[in-house]
């Protein structure tokens, strides 16, 4: 029997312009022990399905058309009360974020002591004895004493193990996972994962896995729903919609996903929805001063460089506590080339990238820059020559634009500030480089709280563009972005690199992108470089463990169409 | 319409068609509350402005003033002189409505530039000790948590105090007002710069700031040009709410004696001078003041409430 069947629904957000449809008559099916996954871009709608079963929609939405019907009753437009009673008994929830789903202040005991009695009408001692299970069950080793400890003791891949513990305690028919692995290291990804694969087969539970990672439907479901703006696209066993796919958009959907086993030139540009949009390296080109790189000198020196951040304040210099968040590190880069830095979260290559970028004081160690000493500056006027010759483009493209300039301002700081250019000419520069990145020169007027994630990406490269830089630090610049949107601005640093001769640091944790992206690599591994490599050796022939089983980790896409790709 | 876009098809709406469709206007024109306190705080400041085309008499030409019109109630004609008075007389014979008109100008002046005063110092202080940290952070925030362990009221008398003992005798009363502003700004300057250092802590982290300093701006475009107008709405919030115990301070210090002089009498000295007479029977001069006063100050904090949810975008 169907477990739970969506029949074209319809959910809509009335706002006081105009309604936002989120889901436009979207149907799926979930058959117990079914893991179905529902892939599409930020805005596609859907978390708003996996609220709309859960009846949790955030108000103004609701739903406007078609039914959601569990085990054959029609469950959508309950009233509240009902609702209650179904949700977490017989439709469970598995949120992003593990440290905000779990409450700090009891131990894992009582939390699931007390989900597991608000259920089933059991004893203290049995209820225990169950929760002690499902720990077990999840895979969280020594359950006995972890039982008695606090959210915050557990690491966080730990932590979602109990959230999906948690999950469990109503023995429920359908659980919802909204991006269970978001949050996650690649390391920790992957045993969740499987974890939440087994748990369907063996408990004949029906799973709707909510995710934007081709990676993860490939590897964990076996019905895959591809949604774009509140529609359903394409549906089908994930096998026929991950490697033949039939609708356009699936089809550039799988064709901009980074594959670890391939390098390509560029990233295909297969246009759906008219989001297209150009980029003029050529125009760029003509106007960039002529770089003569000599690849026998380094462009970079990095030597030894320490950054220890305060742990414990302390009055006297003996009682304060320090954590080295970057201990020894050493590399050149040589010009022209694109260095890559990767690592989980905390080895420490963002610092890395912000001592070389001078936002950070180094402790020990040096950075030299094209002969000259550029960590520690207290000299203004090489600083400032420094200045003008790097830039970065930062991570999270809705907080590295001001909010309250404007994007011309913005894009003009860097000329007014180094005095490049006075008057007109400024305003002539800032509209042609807006021209180059593809958002026309009447952008220029706008606020960046009205562009898109991969359209403020672009102000960001018009902004570092500005000075006309020889470096450009990228702090995983793509990975707050969508699959294609990443595509489009990876294809843009890789023609920056190509035709203006710029040197880039590109700092990443995703191995596919690195793959795609740089000439060289570093592996970092909690402050310390553990291997430097060209990346072709480095995927091909890992020289230690750590890299093997990073490696390891990347998602096999093998099964991912590879139609369309160079 | 706008005439400065070439092209009519791409033009966009006019700056005030788009302010007056913003959320923000949007959330006002909803909000019956708002509309009233904003009449209201229109009303009295239009009134403070044009006192002296307003105002029946000028209380503060003695010229004018007949004693014979002492003690005459609202609405009832004098019984020496015949005349009428709408919210009566005091016992000089002055019209209670004419010396609120006045007052109001002492009291809102005296707030508005407490606040301003406040909000510039509570600011920049702010700012500096979020964005400099360190030894500097640690002085500025102490120096405001001791000063919040005293009432501010007690904050402006001392201030007002050291200020009369070393101000000439002669200049006091000219001295006075603008002592009343400095004594409440100092005393209400902490507020600022606490909300100031809260925002701009965030603000320092996020990328912009990164991305300004590796421009090469220095901390004070970064401080000022940067952060400065994303940490404004909470401010502005604030200040509301910091205008009505400013004024609410000034009658206090009025009311104590320690405030506006006699010659130029704020609501606050108003009420003080009435209440000598409330248990005599003319409840005229103590009521009206105060009417006033608790209208004003009301209306001013529902305006700020209505601004602080108006600007979080959590609460819409």
């Amino acid at each position: 029997m169907t477990l739970l069947d969506i029949n074209k629904l319809t959910v809509e957000f009335p706002t006081r312009r105009k309604v936002f449809r989120a889901v436009d008559a979207a149907s799926l099916t979930v058959e117990p022990g079914q893991i179905h996954g529902l892939v599409g871009e930020s805005g596609a709608g859907k978390s708003t399905i996996g609220a709309a079963v859960l009846g949790l929609l955030e108000r103004p939405g609701h739903i406007t058309g078609g039914d959601i019907v569990f085990k054959g009753d029609t469950i959508s437009g309950l009233n509240a009360d009902a609702m209650r009673k179904l949700r977490g008994k017989k439709i469970s929830m598995i949120f992003q974020d593990p440290l905000t789903s779990l409450n700090p202040l009891f131990t894992v005991k009582e939390q699931l002591v007390e989900t597991i009695q608000a259920h089933h009408d059991v004893s203290d001692a049995e209820a225990v004895q169950r929760a002690r299970d499902l720990i077990d069950r999840v895979g969280i080793p020594d359950p006995d004493t972890r039982l008695d400890q606090y959210p915050h003791q557990f690491s966080g891949g730990m932590r979602q193990r109990v959230v999906i513990a948690l999950a469990l305690c109503s023995e429920p028919d359908v659980i919802i996972a909204d991006e269970p692995t978001t949050a996650l290291d690649v390391s920790v990804q992957a045993q969740i994962l499987e974890l939440i694969k087994e748990l369907a087969r063996e408990r004949q539970v029906g799973v709707i896995l909510v995710t934007h990672d081709m990676g993860v439907i490939a590897e964990t479901t076996d019905v895959v729903t591809v949604m774009y703006a509140g529609e359903v696209v394409e549906s089908g066993p994930t096998e026929q919609v991950m490697g033949r796919p039939e609708h356009p958009y699936t089809q550039s959907l799988i064709a901009a996903v980074p594959r670890p086993t391939l390098k390509l030139h560029r990233f295909p540009q297969i246009s759906y929805g008219g989001r297209e949009t150009r980029f003029a390296i050529e125009d760029l080109a003509r106007n960039w001063p002529k770089v003569e790189n000599d690849p026998s000198k380094p462009l970079y020196e990095i030597k030894g460089i320490t950054k220890r951040f305060l742990q414990k304040r302390g009055l006297l210099p003996w009682s304060r506590e320090y954590f080295t968040a970057v201990d020894q590190v050493s590399f050149d880069i040589k010009p022209g080339e694109v260095f890559g830095v990767v690592g989980e979260s905390g080895s420490g290559k963002s610092t890395v990238a912000r001592m070389i970028a001078g936002l950070y004081q180094v402790d020990e160690g040096e950075v030299i820059f094209d002969g000259k000493t550029v960590s520690n500056l207290g000299d203004k006027a090489v600083q400032e020559a420094y200045r003008q010759d790097i830039q970065m483009i930062f991570q999270d493209p809705f907080s590295s634009l001001n909010p309250r300039m404007r994007v011309d301002e913005i894009v003009a700081e860097p000329i007014r500030h180094h005095k490049l250019m006075e008057g007109n000419a400024i305003q002539k520069r800032v509209e042609d480089l807006l021209d180059q990145v593809g958002l026309g020169a009447s952008a220029a007027l706008k606020y960046p709280h009205e562009f898109s994630g991969g359209q403020r990406q672009r102000i960001s490269i018009a902004r570092a563009l500005a000075t006309q830089p020889r470096f450009l630090i990228c702090d995983e610049p793509t990975s707050a972005l969508d699959v294609s949107i990443q595509a489009q601005i990876l294809n843009i640093l890789k023609d920056l690199q190509e035709h203006l001769g710029l040197t880039m640091l590109f700092i990443s944790h995703d191995l596919p992108v690195v793959r795609q992206m740089c000439d060289r690599v570093a592996v970092m591994k909690a402050g310390k470089i553990v291997e430097i490599q060209d990346t072709e050796s480095l995927f091909a022939n890992p020289q230690t463990e750590y890299t093997r089983e990073l490696l390891d980790l990347m998602p096999k896409l093998d099964d991912l169409s590879t139609e369309n790709l160079e | 319409m706008s005439d400065m876009t070439k092209d009519p098809a791409t033009a966009r709406p006019s700056r005030l068609a788009t302010f007056w469709d913003s959320d923000f206007v949007w959330s006002f024109r909803h909000s019956p509350v708002a509309i009233i306190a904003l009449l209201v705080v229109a009303v009295l400041l239009l009134a403070a402005l044009f006192a002296p085309l307003i105002a029946p008499h000028d209380p503060f030409n003695p010229a004018t003033l007949n004693l014979m019109n002492g003690f005459t109630a609202p609405g009832v004609p004098n019984a020496f002189t015949q005349e009428t008075f709408l919210l009566g007389t005091d016992d000089q014979g002055r019209d209670v409505f004419s010396t609120i008109l006045y007052g109001l100008r002492i009291s809102l002046f005296v707030g508005i530039s407490a606040v301003m005063l406040a909000m510039i110092i509570g600011v920049v202080l702010g700012l500096v000790a979020a964005y400099v940290g360190g030894w500097t952070e640690t002085i500025i925030m102490r120096v405001a948590d001791v000063q919040l362990t005293f009432p501010a009221i007690l904050v402006a008398m001392l201030i007002f105090g050291i200020a009369k003992g070393i101000t000439p005798p002669e200049y006091r009363n000219e001295m006075a007002i603008w002592v009343l502003i400095v004594a409440i700004a100092l005393s209400d300057w902490v507020q600022f710069a606490r909300v100031v250092r809260g925002a701009a802590l965030v603000e320092k982290n996020k990328e912009y700031v990164q991305a300004a300093r590796l421009i090469g701006r220095g901390p004070i475009p970064i401080m000022f040009r940067h952060m400065l107008p994303n940490v404004l709405s909470p401010v502005l919030v604030i200040s509301t709410i910091s205008l009505a115990l400013a004024i609410i301070a000034e009658a206090t210090l009025s009311f104590l004696g320690v405030g506006a002089p006699p010659t130029q009498p704020s609501l606050g000295t108003l009420i003080r001078i009435g209440q000598g007479y409330l248990f005599s029977g003319e409840w005229w001069i103590l009521l009206f003041p105060s009417i006033t006063l608790l209208a004003l100050a009301l209306s001013i904090n529902l305006l700020g409430d209505w601004l602080r949810d108006a600007l979080n975008p959590k609460l819409r």
